[in-house]
């Protein structure tokens, strides 16, 4: 992980640092097992190219996974994504790379957090936006002497 | 009018109807088993203790699908879109309440012959009764 990111630090128009995957048909049957989604289309070739499709596709939600990873490491380990909204345009293939970018959009302070916004993209291998949606991530502030770490925000007592 | 297209008909009547909630007791393997299948190596959700935002994705998911997949003759899903707002981390330990809920449903006539739109709202409360995160995700069934 990289030195925690302020507030204060972050500038409008600043890019967030990319993200690069390439998602193997081990990931997508390790994806379905995490989360429940056995839909076929995901592992058997034969039946999603009679559903229509190229070949078995990359889970929609193991994308949103992968944006809401993206924001994640950019908050650190004392911010925290308070939204992901993602739209699912293209599909992604086993094997090809998806490459997760972000943009912030805007910072503002609301009921006393610090927050910023992102716009995010998946990219196939062609440059096309196989998913895009935004962020809002909550980050801690230098201003914030009595700032809460990872244990005061987290510890329930 | 055109025809109701079979595939949802009985979908229909749950617009709008809460599913009754289930409860998920989260232990610190699946949370670890979902940072792996992610390929997500952020500290935070090594030992299992935290999970990560998206980890709600998979609280009940399972069920619910089952359940819809009971009620229409679609045999494949797409995702359209997924919204999460997490308002604070679901941990190890903690019992998740979850409760689904299809707010919109649509169809139309596509290429592979009638598609549904759902749009589908759940919230997330912990064993205190705080809301950890509430999703909003769109589906594509034909």
């Amino acid at each position: 992980m990289s030195q925690q990111r302020y507030y204060q630090d972050v500038r409008k128009g600043e890019e967030v640092a990319p993200l690069v995957k390439v998602p193997t048909t081990r990931q997508l049957v390790m994806w379905a097992g995490a989360v429940g989604d056995y839909m076929p289309i995901h592992y058997d070739q034969e039946y999603a190219r009679s559903r229509g499709l190229e070949g078995v596709i990359v889970h929609g939600q193991l994308a949103g996974a992968f944006l809401g990873q993206l924001m994640t490491d950019w908050a650190g380990e004392k911010g925290w994504l308070r939204t992901l909204s993602c739209s699912y345009k293209g599909m992604n293939y086993p094997g090809e790379t998806i490459t997760l970018r972000g943009k912030v959009t805007g910072k503002y302070v609301k009921k006393g957090e610090h927050l910023v916004e992102c716009s995010l993209w998946a990219e196939n291998p062609k440059g096309e936006k196989t998913a895009s949606g935004t962020a809002v991530v909550v980050l801690p502030s230098r201003a914030d002497k009595k700032q809460k770490g990872r244990e005061g925000r987290w510890a329930r007592d | 009018m055109a025809k109701t297209l079979s595939g949802i008909a009985k979908l229909k009547g749950k617009v709008g109807v809460a599913w009754e909630p289930r409860e998920y007791l989260i232990e610190g393997e699946m949370i670890r088993r979902f940072a792996r299948a992610v390929g997500d190596d952020n500290p935070l959700w090594q030992d299992g203790s935290i999970a990560p935002p998206t980890f709600t994705l998979s609280i009940g998911f399972e069920q619910f699908v089952d359940d819809l997949m009971k009620l229409t003759t679609f045999n494949t899903v797409l995702m359209g879109s997924t919204e999460i707002e997490s308002y604070q981390p679901v941990k190890r330990g903690d019992t998740i309440t979850v409760v689904f809920k299809i707010s919109n449903l649509r169809e139309r006539k596509g290429q592979m012959g009638s598609m549904a739109f759902m749009t589908f709202d759940s919230s997330y409360k912990n064993q205190e009764g705080e809301l950890a995160a509430r999703c909003r995700q769109m589906v594509i069934g034909y």
